[in-house]
């Protein structure tokens, strides 16, 4: 790891240890936007460092972006931090404005469909985008389109008078849907989608998001279960010298190890130019991440007994956030069904190749 | 907080590696008669591959190695074990006899040892295991007494694959001195290298594994001599040297390789279009070995630093073991048979292979409960 990598994440984990509080959870839970927690790491520059320097951003790796990531997962962060960045990422390829406010963008469901048309020297939007990630409490909402002559970057001041239904995942983070009946936008936003980075790009990194925060908040549930099983004492010892023990926490070491692996995979494919072969990567990295949280979760909980099943005891934070990521961008079937196909499609004879290879 | 227990850190082939998988593909293409049969130890064919110099690829030219990187050495075996190539002569030699010889041995036994080695001359078998002692190393019962120029060797080991054809043997046993073990379990364990084909007192018995096929052998030792100068490393050094040769044995690509042949003919009864349920099952299959696979890299470029990773090599056994065996029960779901061993179709002759040797994966080399013991051991359970 480089040292400036290094540097950033030892300063976001203190952030997010100072910040990422039981009470701010609790808060976000109940419907209170963390503003203390995201105006700290607005300052850090991470939302938008992306950005080219001239448009506002630090030129930064992706791969470090995807390791603040990893943290804020182990830390439960309720905050829209992957979908800024990605929004961002978005907008300011397209050459739309960004602010320091906390975005979303979307669609995020790969049957989601909206369709911009051109009216006067502004656009009408219509359609769906379902269960956006802090749709309603978002401060700008970065959406792909199709338009008449290809794919669109639309940026809305807010939820810019769609119809809202609220919606929230296991882990009470918000998750809204925005409907558009002829939405009337102003010209000035929107602008033709950069090439590369439109709504099979966003799905790919919105999923690879979404792989990298699981194998953070699987760290943490880990952790939780480690130091839980040193603690709690029946029949006179501590619960981590039976063996039973022992084997189900080795189980899930194992697998959180490899969920670590399969996101850190992922991650390095976003050097790869060929889409097809990214995606297959990305791929790998939602499967294997998703598979390992169904397993890494259970047992977590197997572990902790009826105390880890309460509101109160914090390992909920990790898992019930395990249980919605799995899903989003595309869950777990989906993905592997994308990998099947893919190599299916190059045929036996080539999987070994097509394994090493690229 | 601990947060991240293991070390997997990224790793990337360099460029020469890439190279050298086209000069093996080559090779194989070559060699396509030999490959892909039940048979799997053909001294023929590891002489083949130690003219091309890929065995002892990492030791040092001195001692007839090749001094390539462990990465180089990582493609040229992933490349054969999903060729299905017959490496049984060599295997044990350059994964492990040949490191620990390296590491351990006196400079005499690495002149003598290694050159063979890496010539494909010599092959090697592990003297672990014992009919009383098979997870339980500590409890070995087969003891050594110093005497005059050597050493006097009492015992038997059981499971010991290739017994009956290897040159050498590396033995585990302790030195029979009275009042050590109430002190320390792992006391005055201590390793030697038994010529097996010129020594008296060794009766080697086939066991038969229950595919009819002739791997394990039960050895009996009966006042076996063995020269000092084939002590191999410290007497009552023995448990740390055997812990370093795990990391080796444990951590490579032959972990998850193994039936890579069944999942290649379930894709090919798939077709290139599956439906969605049948992608995905493979999909998910494909996910765990490239994750297996990026795993036991990094491992390798660990072993490269001289690193002993025996807590993430005990890891990725594990899930390659259970990768593996789950493969002919998402087989069995997908493309249902009656597997034949000696069917013509392939899939359902790899369906039969792959089922009857699934037991053995999590058993040899460290079983999973030993295994999934120093992963809790690593998270400070005990």
């Amino acid at each position: 790891m480089r040292d400036e990598t290094r540097i950033l994440l030892e300063s976001m984990g203190r952030l997010f240890d100072d910040h990422c509080t039981r009470d701010v959870a609790d808060r976000a839970e109940s419907g209170t936007f963390p503003d203390a927690l995201w105006r700290a790491v607005s300052e850090t520059g991470v939302p938008l460092a992306a950005l080219p320097e001239q448009a506002g951003g630090a030129d930064a790796e992706w791969s470090d972006l995807y390791a603040v990531l990893r943290v804020a997962g182990r830390f439960a962060a309720p905050i829209p931090l992957a979908e800024t960045i990605l929004a961002a990422w978005v907008a300011s390829a397209a050459g739309l404005e960004v602010g320091e406010q906390p975005m979303t963008v979307g669609p995020v469901r790969a049957d989601d469909r909206l369709r911009l048309e051109r009216d006067g020297n502004g656009w009408r939007l219509t359609g769906r985008a379902g269960r956006l990630p802090w749709g309603a409490s978002a401060g700008r909402i970065v959406l792909l389109a199709e338009g008449p002559d290809g794919e669109m970057a639309v940026s809305l001041d807010g939820t810019g008078g769609a119809e809202l239904t609220a919606g929230r995942n296991m882990a009470g983070e918000p998750r809204d849907t925005l409907g558009f009946a002829g939405l009337r936008i102003a010209g000035d936003a929107v602008a033709p989608a950069a090439a590369g980075v439109g709504r099979a790009a966003l799905y790919r990194r919105g999923a690879l998001a979404r792989a990298v925060l699981m194998a953070g908040a699987m760290e943490r549930a880990l952790d939780t279960a480690v130091t839980y099983a040193g603690e709690r004492k029946q029949f006179g010892r501590p619960i981590a010298k039976f063996q039973a023990v022992q084997q189900n926490l080795a189980v899930m070491a194992g697998q959180v190890a490899a969920a670590g692996a399969a996101a850190d995979a992922g991650v390095d494919a976003l050097s790869i130019d060929d889409p097809a072969r990214q995606e297959f990567q990305i791929a790998i990295a939602k499967t294997r991440v998703g598979d390992a949280a169904t397993i890494a979760a259970e047992i977590a909980h197997q572990v902790h007994g009826a105390i880890g099943f309460t509101k109160e005891y914090s390992l909920q934070l990790s898992t019930r956030r395990l249980w919605s990521w799995r899903d989003e961008f595309g869950g777990d079937v989906e993905w592997a069904a994308r990998v099947g196909a893919f190599v299916c499609a190059r045929g036996a004879d080539a999987l070994w190749p097509t394994l090493t290879d690229g | 907080m601990t947060f991240q227990a293991f070390r997997f850190d990224p790793v990337e082939l360099p460029p020469v590696a890439k190279a050298l998988r086209t000069e093996v593909r080559a090779f194989l293409d070559d060699n396509r008669a030999s490959l892909g049969n039940r048979r799997d130890y053909d001294q023929a064919f590891s002489r083949r591959m130690a003219e091309r110099g890929w065995i002892g690829m990492t030791w040092p030219a001195q001692y007839g190695g090749h001094a390539r990187t462990a990465f180089e050495r990582y493609v040229v075996i992933e490349e054969m074990l999903a060729a299905g190539a017959p490496v049984g002569f060599h295997w044990t030699a350059d994964r492990q006899s040949g490191p620990n010889i390296l590491r351990y041995g006196t400079e005499e036994q690495k002149q003598f040892f290694l050159p063979r080695i890496a010539r494909g001359d010599l092959s090697f078998c592990i003297g672990m295991s014992e009919p009383d002692s098979g997870s339980d190393l500590a409890g070995t019962r087969t003891r050594a007494v110093k005497v005059d120029g050597g050493f006097r060797i009492n015992g038997s080991k059981l499971w010991t694959s290739n017994a009956h054809r290897a040159d050498y043997m590396i033995l585990f046993c302790k030195m029979a001195e009275a009042g050590q073990e109430e002190v320390d379990r792992h006391a005055g364990a201590t390793q030697f290298l038994v010529d097996l084909k010129n020594s008296p007192g060794i009766e080697i018995r086939p066991v038969i594994n229950l595919l009819g096929e002739h791997h394990f052998n039960q050895l009996f030792l009966t006042d076996l001599f063995v020269p000092d100068e084939r002590l191999f490393g410290e007497i009552g050094n023995g448990w740390r040297q055997v812990s370093s040769e795990l990391a080796f044995e444990r951590s490579g690509p032959d972990r998850f390789l193994v039936l890579f042949k069944l999942l290649t003919e379930m894709v090919r009864v798939a077709g290139d279009n599956p439906d969605r349920a049948t992608a995905a099952a493979l999909g998910r299959l494909v996910a765990q070995l490239a994750t297996l696979r990026r795993m036991s890299l990094s491992i390798a470029g660990m072993l490269q630093e001289g690193l002993q990773p025996l807590t993430e090599a005990a890891v990725t056994k594990d899930l390659g073991t259970r990768y593996e065996q789950d493969l002919p029960v998402v087989a069995r779901q997908l493309f249902p048979a009656e597997p034949e061993l000696e069917a013509v179709d392939t899939y359902v002759s790899m369906l039969a292979r792959a089922t009857m040797n699934a037991p053995r994966l999590s058993i040899q080399g460290g079983t999973r409960e030993i295994l999934r013991g120093i992963i809790a051991r690593g998270l400070g359970l005990r």
